[in-house]
């Protein structure tokens, strides 16, 4: 029996008459490697940023370890424990690498508040960054600025930020999206690197990384869920190929 | 077992702190022998100008001013035309407590001048901060006209228009007078002061706090994302910055021993902002040099050009604005960098 890390309960989210999400009820467990398509527009990043706090919903609850957390501002979720990547990145390109990934933990371990010590002597901050940046095999990248790296490395760091954090919780919002398919396993090996307890959810368009990484899917389809199950469970199923995969495939096709 | 496990750690965590990335931040608040020049400077200035420490401690202020609104605008990013409202705040504390003889050492008033300024700008920065980008600028610049306004109607209390004139000044530490004719003393202690307030925020930008600033000015979304209370750090740092500058404003009312609305205007706000600007904000020494840049450039077209010197300094801040975006500070670091790599490369 796993425990559940993340559940919402009926959780919905309009934009005046238009239902982003609607009345959704999904659990995410320790360890879960999840991963959610759909088509654009289906309310997928919008999901992402209900659990995280940056939206409130219309309705519903989210729940984290069983304790409810729909109220809770962003910042305060992430102290619980849910971490999440950009699709497009969100990061302080004018700071070193390591800079970007030592602000994660800084503010992590509380170190954050303090005014009179210099942020060198917290060497605790800055060899976990480094540590976190060598898993990601981005240690050779360390005192770069980030501007100066090529796209792919760039996701990385936006994983690397979230690893930083320590959750029991990751949301990977697209971490493909915008990598050179020549790059893209870079991103799936770091995926594949990631400490087995958290529990993982990921957006993704590309199939190959989604079949890959995923041991479960739940598709959305305008707002709600449309089908749940295991990869093979998913691929095989023709309404989700009708309204989906079959696009995605013939999208593939044409390219 | 344990003992091989204790001496291995060691050895695994040193060449992580190794990597050059790591030894950067390790060290970059360690003092380069550079630093010690601005002092040095100012000293040397002491000695061989000594008709010219007015203009001297004029100088000084105006680098702590735009010390203050660096912390604000060039570590948090926080965009401010109204940073004369805590300039002023500062100048009338010092200016009405000296003009009524409630209270007259420097020091202490210097400390009352922050105070005032720091909850002027806690009480703003509250309401303020909650905004960003032009809405957050009008409403600094409201600000500033607000506290200006209350200054010209509370006529009974700041002397309206006019001002506190012949402000009763202590003795600093009950010995050194300000005399208005020689202004060492003037100078001497604005040096102190600036000194101390410089090491505070020396201090700040280097500490985890700073570091996390300077994540809010380059990307506010992540900061909400790795659990920042990124409002609290700004109302915080906007105290820090309005307090610096009442300190600032203090001493231009002690040193000059009279008080008037011009502390609280937008020509005020928008030099120290150029000032900043002109030497580089978010560099700690941009102050330095573009107060002194600005303040010598104004000092001596004036002289030659007494009707048109604004044009120099029109024309400066265009070439600035063209070619050198993060001011002169900025551009040496360019100029540097270039020159260096063609050093390495060879």
């Amino acid at each position: 029996m796993t425990e559940t890390r993340l559940e919402t309960q009926g959780l919905s989210r309009h934009f005046g008459a238009l239902t982003a999400v609607r009345e959704i009820d999904f659990k995410l467990d320790a360890g879960a490697r999840h991963a959610l398509i759909g088509p654009n527009g289906a309310g997928k990043t919008t999901f992402v940023n209900l659990l995280t706090g940056v939206l409130r919903p219309t309705g519903g609850r989210v729940l984290l370890a069983g304790r409810d957390i729909t109220a809770k501002p962003q910042a305060e979720r992430v102290k619980l424990g849910i971490a999440r990547t950009f699709q497009i990145n969100r990061l302080f390109r004018g700071l070193s690498v390591l800079e970007n990934v030592c602000i994660a933990v800084a503010e992590r371990v509380g170190a954050a508040t303090s005014m009179i010590y210099p942020a060198g002597w917290r060497t605790d901050v800055i060899e976990e960054s480094m540590h976190i940046l060598a898993t990601l095999k981005l240690a050779d990248a360390a005192r770069f600025r980030v501007s100066e790296l090529p796209y792919g490395r760039q996701r990385l760091i936006e994983l690397a930020i979230a690893i930083g954090l320590k959750p029991g919780v990751l949301l990977l919002d697209e971490p493909a999206a915008g990598v050179p398919s020549a790059e893209s396993h870079i991103i799936l090996d770091a995926l594949e690197r990631l400490p087995e307890n958290i529990a993982v959810l990921i957006i993704e368009h590309d199939m190959d990384v989604v079949f890959r990484f995923a041991k479960r899917v739940t598709v959305m389809v305008r707002g709600a869920i449309f089908a749940e199950g295991t990869p093979r469970e998913i691929e095989t199923n023709p309404q989700v190929r009708a309204v989906y995969l079959g696009q995605a495939a013939e999208r593939r096709a044409n390219a | 077992m344990s003992d091989a496990a204790r001496s291995a750690a060691p050895a695994a965590i040193a060449p992580r702190l190794d990597h050059p990335a790591a030894r950067v931040l390790m060290r970059r608040h360690h003092l380069r022998w550079w630093e010690a020049l601005p002092w040095l400077a100012a000293m040397v200035f002491y000695f061989a100008f000594p008709d010219y420490l007015g203009f001297g401690t004029e100088l000084l202020i105006a680098i702590l001013f735009a010390l203050s609104l660096d912390l604000a605008l060039g570590y948090a990013g926080i965009v401010t035309l109204g940073h004369a409202a805590f300039f002023g705040a500062g100048a009338y504390a010092v200016g009405m407590l000296a003009f009524y003889g409630i209270w007259t050492e420097p020091i202490t008033s210097l400390s009352l001048a922050a105070a005032t300024a720091a909850v002027i700008g806690l009480l703003s920065g509250l309401v303020l901060l909650r905004t960003g980008g032009l809405t957050l600028l009008m409403l600094t610049l409201c600000t500033m006209a607000l506290l200006e306004e209350a200054a010209n109607m509370a006529r009974a209390y700041t002397g309206g228009f006019d001002g506190l004139p012949s402000l009763p000044i202590a003795p600093v530490f009950g010995v050194f007078e300000f005399n208005p004719l020689y202004a060492n003393t003037q100078y001497l202690y604005t040096l102190g002061a600036l000194l101390i307030c410089f090491a505070f925020v020396r201090t700040l930008i280097y500490s985890p706090f700073g570091q996390s600033l300077t994540g809010i000015r380059e990307n506010l979304l992540r900061m909400h994302a790795v659990g920042s209370p990124v409002r609290r750090r700004l109302v915080v740092c906007y105290t820090i910055s309005a307090a610096l500058a009442g300190v600032a404003g203090g001493l231009w009312a002690q040193t000059n021993a009279y008080v008037n609305l011009s502390v609280l205007d937008l020509d005020r706000s928008a030099t120290v902002l150029i000032i900043l600007i002109l030497g580089g904000h978010g560099r700690l020494y941009g102050a330095f040099v573009g107060a002194v840049v600005y303040l010598a450039l104004e000092h001596f077209l004036a002289q030659i050009y007494p009707t048109a010197w604004q044009l120099g300094l029109g024309i400066l801040l265009v070439l600035i604005a063209l070619f050198a975006r993060n001011g002169i500070l900025g551009l040496g670091e360019t100029l540097w960098r270039r020159y260096g790599t063609r050093l390495d490369g060879s």
